[in-house]
């Protein structure tokens, strides 16, 4: 057999994934923030020497950096080329979290190493990680209200934050200077070198064993065949243009509803995006950086087709018209804490709406699509000390042509897990009154949409700010061919008993809560998936039983009626009401 | 520690293994009496009541029931009840507000892409109940337990057909108080034994784990109970009277009276004492560190064994979604078999499962109506397996059928002929195998050069020296019996008891008397539970462990203790030492956490020999003696001659050299050429591999 033999070409990628995969691992065992450690914030790849075009990325990775990673790469180099950034050596790592650099938003931070083999430049490797602060108006950097960048923190160009493999005490005292809680920040640093150290010593084995030519020609040959591979997928989209909208309840600042209008057009074996009619550049930190928009539709195609692999030729089929004059191209000084974030998901959320309808068989009704951040930022009288505490929470996925929606998933563009509560109330002064299924949220159809939760969060000591950064306040998660959209995101705080509702639903920012004050937070149902009058009363039966809704809601949503103690179906009673004509549609 | 009596009643003894698979039931039995020797039983499992099987293996062994002195049994019944949902109905109690825990979960899906997924909880909504009582984190009363509440919850259970109930409150593992009372009040209304309390199996914080712990065990326990009563009231009805014991997924094994409170604590047993039979096997040859490789039908098995231990962990999951956090053997499962199905994806790339043939049709050499090439097809066109010798096959495997199906749907579309299609599905899944095994194990920092590569299970041996090419294991040992090896764990298994505390306070400020005290009060629980035993132990083996991690971490870093009085200074080290292993980071910036305390109290079983697998009789004098065949077998791109070799008459203490294959009941084992093997007095073969160029 050949050098480039199938069988040599399948090792040699599958090698290359693992050294991703064993930089993830690493990235997120030796992790102090939480966000990386337990909600795997984070995600490390294989990058062109020449380019920065994506070789490999880890598959635990967030899904939001597939894109992301391959742009500040790409503009890394450029910046070496143009004299704006030093070239690189052995042993160097470049820090950057500019979003406008091939980006997300600020708490984003990525690193970069050039990887040598035999002296040669061969690839780089590079990771992104997200910090629990980095500076700016609000712990955490979710400001709900900034209106330019610089209010969400500290923006570093790409600069040598580790020379010859000896770490700059000045550019981290800089860093250390401008963010909170800056003690703990060393341990993530570390950890995130880390990881790029272990994924190089992988490399050099792989390159040793195969030698330089021999995997350079299997790279080439794998970027074709995911092309392909991509390819053979889109050819089972019939040809014609497909259309959707999404929607962000607002920028934070101001009260209006952001549009998001996706064609997207199959033309031979190619997908054109298209993002022309969207709302133009916004006030608050709802815009989207033009790699994260990029990225947002990578991520909806990949969680379309999940079993091509990820390098650069998986995205040459797709063709994003750069959406210049909206929201989703952001350039400075717009704010951005938003867009990996919520915005990213509502692309999703379009590029998903736009595809059910040609490919009903795979895409799912739409799923919650929200991060859910819930910060707490206070002091902690007891323990003497301030803390920043953050709630990330799922909801429920779109129903789909298999199966109902799943319970309580993680947001589109994560996988992660949340904090155990018996852990958050080991750290911060709160006490949870409740964490439950959301009954009647899931968007009634055939297949109905997951549920989402309900928690409330009680203050015990001391004082603190609540913040919001969450969606789908105003418009629940859309329904497809006939599904009910999923139940919208709800916000209330209760100050000495009286309830207050953010103005803009789903966003807001310090708002102060005392003792005994209550912060409960309703997440997004899925989207339904076909008829509600389709789904077989038995299954209506089942969810009434399992209290998911109510016999009212059984009646008004599915047109089933249920028997008072829950015996059975009444079959003539639910024969009428579905004849006499369509559910009450949830919009 | 104190002298621990030793309860030794008699040096010779009838002990039986059995463990029941998904496909075959296997038992080992072991006679140390004059005359006595070994009896090996495979008999097809009795999926539907295990029991029969167990009895039908027994009756095959010919032996009088009544002389047997102790059966240590290995089931399925728990795993299998889980996984298909076969469970008892049961009831949950747990604090208001917090029912939907053990179903919203922590907000995850099954795989990173793709929107999809389903999970259905153990115990479904309306029958968790809620009840007044609430504690904070330091373990005080925010609200008072409402006893009634638990009085109504129950009765309402009750009614509507719970069998087993779970009381699970929030943070009772920092005071476990009210679900003690909890447990009380039930005790006086609840017609049986089957209350389970979330903080007994699993003291340790993280409401939903510890939930899913307690409801797996509640919903188990009353199938689990009625099994073994059946079982033993069969084995009582034939004569048996002593030792009925059942094995752990911690790889030990508890008398089944025990058993039962904890019966989440069976599940994954199967694997788990497979590995300790590894272990076990391995180390009276002197080899201690080992990678476990258990190939079967349908998936591989993979475990680490460092000085002799096999790898504990407490953060297993059975499947999505359900994590049953008892110790267990770390044993790591991908779907790679010899039924695995091989074929070409969209980019024109082989794959190898993890879609497998099962059992029907099975692989196309089973002559069922397969026509999906497999690793085994695939092996059998290499040669390497033996047309005639098919445990699963009715009649003679069709090779050109299977070849002409190899050219179409592998050969063809990448350009190979079927030899090569055949070599390059065996490389293919080898490297999927190894990569497995790469980043379970040896990602975790260890060089595998210091390590012996133990294969097992049907298809174990006929991959393994391929394996550990590309791995860089140097050595290979397959055991006598390879295909045994689980019943075989049941026979060497230790008595075991873990125990683990929460303490989670920074390293500098733990109190250490307080420390020593947990883990003495560890070893005086085990020493108790051990002692109430009546099967055979020589004397005790204590093991301490601590969790422990950098203050602001959430993962842990496992570490062992060397006693019970340790010493601040020697955790701070042996913590920074370990993560410096695993991470090459230092952090003397930031103080370490002490998460959890862990003891493993271990009664020791006498000493098996081993030596008496190996059945002397009709063993050929020299190796050449040992030749039935000879046949051309495919390695590294080109057919060989190569030598078949009986196992059973293969003589004990030579040596040889590959290209061979060996052909055994259960097994079958490939040489390459360059290997060469030593066989030992246990049976064992050790093959030293060519390493990787």
């Amino acid at each position: 057999m050949n050098e480039l033999d199938p069988i040599t070409l399948g090792v040699i990628q599958a090698g290359l994934q693992q050294v991703c995969d064993e930089m993830d691992l690493t990235f997120s065992r030796s992790a102090f923030s939480p966000v990386i450690a337990e909600a795997d914030d984070r995600s490390d790849g294989i990058y062109d020497g020449e380019t920065g075009a994506l070789i490999a990325q880890g598959e635990g990775g967030l899904p939001v950096f597939v894109g992301t990673m391959q742009f500040s790469t790409m503009t890394l180099i450029d910046f070496i080329r143009e004299g704006k950034a030093l070239p690189p050596e052995e042993g160097d790592i470049y820090i950057v979290n500019d979003p406008y650099l091939g980006g997300t938003h600020l708490m984003d931070v990525r690193f970069a190493m050039p990887f040598f083999h035999d002296g040669e430049l061969f690839s780089w490797l590079s990771n992104t990680g997200h910090w629990p602060d980095i500076g700016g108006a609000v712990p955490g950097g979710f400001s709900a209200n900034a209106t330019a960048v610089e209010q969400e923190g500290l923006r570093l160009p790409p600069v040598k934050l580790v020379k010859r493999g000896q770490m700059d005490p000045e550019i981290y005292a800089i860093i250390c200077s401008n963010i909170r809680i800056a003690d703990q920040r060393i341990g993530d640093i570390k950890a995130q070198i880390a990881a790029l150290n272990v994924g190089a010593r992988q490399l050099t084995k792989l390159l040793d064993r195969y030698g330089v030519k021999t995997v350079k020609a299997a790279i080439g040959e794998w970027r074709q065949r995911a092309a392909r591979q991509m390819r053979a997928k889109i050819a089972k989209i019939p040809t014609g243009t497909y259309r959707s909208e999404a929607w962000v309840d607002s920028d934070g600042v101001i009260d209006e509803p952001l549009k998001i209008a996706l064609a997207i057009e199959k033309k031979g074996d190619d997908l054109y995006f298209d993002f022309a009619g969207s709302s133009p550049p916004c006030r608050g930190p709802m815009n989207s950086v033009i790699a994260t928009t990029y990225s947002s539709v990578y991520l909806a195609i990949k969680h379309i087709f999940p079993d091509v692999p990820i390098n650069a030729g998986t995205f040459e089929p797709l063709h994003i018209k750069e959406p210049e004059g909206t929201f989703l191209y952001a350039k400075y000084p717009r704010p951005v804490s938003g867009c990996a974030a919520e915005v990213s998901q509502r692309i999703a959320e379009a590029v998903f709406a736009a595809l059910v309808g040609p490919l009903p068989d795979i895409v799912t009704a739409a799923p919650a699509g929200s991060s859910g951040n819930f910060a707490l930022g206070g002091f902690d009288p007891e323990k003497n000390r301030p803390y920043v505490m953050y709630q990330l929470s799922g909801g429920g996925y779109g129903g789909n042509i298999r199966q109902d929606g799943l319970t309580n998933g993680c947001s589109t563009i994560g996988i992660s897990k949340t904090q155990p509560i018996e852990v958050l109330e080991q750290i911060y002064p709160i006490l949870f009154e409740e964490y439950a299924l959301r009954e009647g949220s899931g968007g009634a159809g055939e297949r109905r949409g997951g549920f989402g939760i309900n928690y409330k969060v009680k203050l015990q000591r001391g004082e603190a700010q609540a913040s919001f950064v969450m969606d789908h306040g105003r418009v629940g998660p859309q329904g497809a061919r006939g599904g009910h959209d999923g139940a919208v995101n709800t916000v209330t705080v209760y100050r000495n008993g009286d309830a207050y509702v953010p103005k803009h639903l789903s966003k807001d920012q310090d708002i102060p809560i005392g003792v005994g004050d209550v912060v409960a937070v309703g997440t997004p149902g899925g989207g339904g998936y076909g008829d509600p009058l389709a789904r077989a009363p038995e299954r209506v039966l089942t969810d009434v039983r399992l209290e998911y809704y109510s016999i009212e809601q059984a009646r008004d949503l599915f047109r089933v009626e249920i028997l008072h103690n829950l015996s059975g179906v009444d079959e003539p009673a639910t024969k009428t009401l579905r004849k006499a004509g369509n559910a009450q549609t949830a919009r | 520690m104190a002298p621990v009596p030793q309860t030794a009643k008699s040096d010779a003894n009838v002990i039986v293994g059995v463990d029941v698979g998904g496909t075959f039931t296997d038992l080992l039995l072991l006679d140390s009496r004059p005359n006595g020797g070994v009896r090996v039983v495979k008999t097809p499992s009795t999926l539907e009541n295990q029991a029969f099987g167990v009895l039908n293996a027994l009756e095959e062994t010919n032996v009088d029931i009544s002389a047997i002195d102790a059966i240590i049994h290995g089931t399925t019944t728990t795993t299998n009840a889980v996984l298909e949902r076969r469970l008892a109905v049961t009831g949950m109690i747990t604090t208001r507000g917090f029912r939907d825990i053990i179903e919203v979960g922590r907000r995850t899906r099954p795989q990173a892409y793709g929107m999809y997924g389903e999970f259905q909880p153990l115990i479904p909504r309306n029958l968790r109940l809620e009840v007044r009582e609430r504690l904070d984190a330091a373990g005080n009363i925010v609200i008072p337990l409402e006893e009634d509440d638990v009085r109504a919850a129950a009765r309402k259970l009750l009614d509507a057909g719970c069998e087993s109930v779970v009381v699970h409150f929030l943070h009772a593992y920092a005071n476990p108080d009210h679900e003690r009372r909890a447990v009380a009040i039930l005790r006086d209304i609840w017609p049986n034994e089957y209350i389970t309390a979330g903080h007994e199996l699993l003291s340790e914080y993280r409401e939903y784990e510890r939930g899913v712990t307690a409801a797996v065990n509640a919903s188990v326990r009353p199938i689990l109970h009625r099994y073994l009563d059946r079982l033993q009231n069969e084995l009582k009805g034939r004569g048996f009277r002593r030792d009925f014991l059942v094995m752990n997924g911690n790889g030990g094994m508890v008398s089944a009276p025990l058993v039962d409170r904890e019966s989440a604590k069976t599940v994954m047993s199967g694997p788990a004492s497979g590995v300790m039979a590894a272990a076990y096997t391995a180390k009276r040859g002197g080899f201690n560190n080992l990678i476990t490789y258990d190939m079967g039908g349908t998936s591989t098995d993979v475990a680490l064994v460092l000085n002799a231990i096999p790898a504990v962990s407490n953060e297993l999951e059975l499947e999505y979604a359900m994590p049953i956090h008892v110790p267990m053997v770390d044993v790591r499962s991908i779907g790679s078999g010899g039924g695995s199905i091989a074929y070409v994806n969209d980019a024109g790339l082989l794959k190898v499962g993890p879609r497998s043939a099962g059992a029907e049709p099975g692989p196309i050499c089973y002559g069922r109506g397969g026509v999906e090439p497999t690793i085994t097809d695939a092996n059998l066109i290499l040669g390497r397996l033996n047309p005639d010798g098919l445990l699963s096959a009715e009649n003679a495997p069709p090779l050109d059928k299977i070849r002409a199906l190899l050219d179409q749907r592998i050969g063809s579309p990448l350009g190979l002929n079927s030899e090569q299609a055949a070599g390059a599905i065996i490389r293919v899944a080898n490297d999927r195998m190894a990569g497995a095994v790469r980043l379970v194990s040896l990602a975790k920092g260890h060089d595998p050069r210091d390590f012996t590569l133990f294969a097992f299970g049907g298809a174990g041996p006929l991959h393994a020296v391929a394996l550990a090419r590309e791995l860089g294991i140097p050595r290979v040992l397959v055991p006598a019996r390879p295909g045994i090896t689980n019943a075989l764990g049941c026979v060497v298994a230790d008595l075991r008891h873990d125990f683990v505390r929460t303490v989670n306070q920074p390293l500098d400020q733990v109190d250490m008397d307080a420390v020593h005290d947990t883990l003495n009060e560890q070893v005086a629980e085990g020493q108790r539970l051990i002692q109430d035993e009546t099967i055979d132990t020589e004397g005790l083996r204590i093991l301490h462990g601590a969790d422990m991690q950098f203050i602001g971490q959430t993962h842990l870093i496992n570490v062992s203790l060397t006693s019970a009085e340790t010493t601040r200074e020697e955790l701070q080290n042996i913590f920074e030492t370990a993560y410096f292993e695993r991470f090459q980071v230092d952090l003397p910036e930031i103080r370490a956490n002490l998460v959890n305390l862990k003891t493993s109290v271990i009664g020791r079983r006498p000493e098996v020999d081993l030596g008496l697998l190996v059945d002397p009789a009709n063993r050929s004098r020299n190796v050449e003696d040992a030749r039935i065949a000879t046949r051309p077998v495919w390695f590294d791109g080109e057919w060989h001659d190569t030598t078949i070799y009986s196992r059973d008459l293969l003589p004990i203490g030579k040596s040889f050299e590959g290209p061979a294959i060996i052909e055994q009941m259960d097994t079958t084992v490939v040489v390459e050429p360059d290997n060469k093997v030593d066989s030992d007095t246990d049976g064992n073969l050790l093959i030293h591999v060519k390493a990787a160029s």
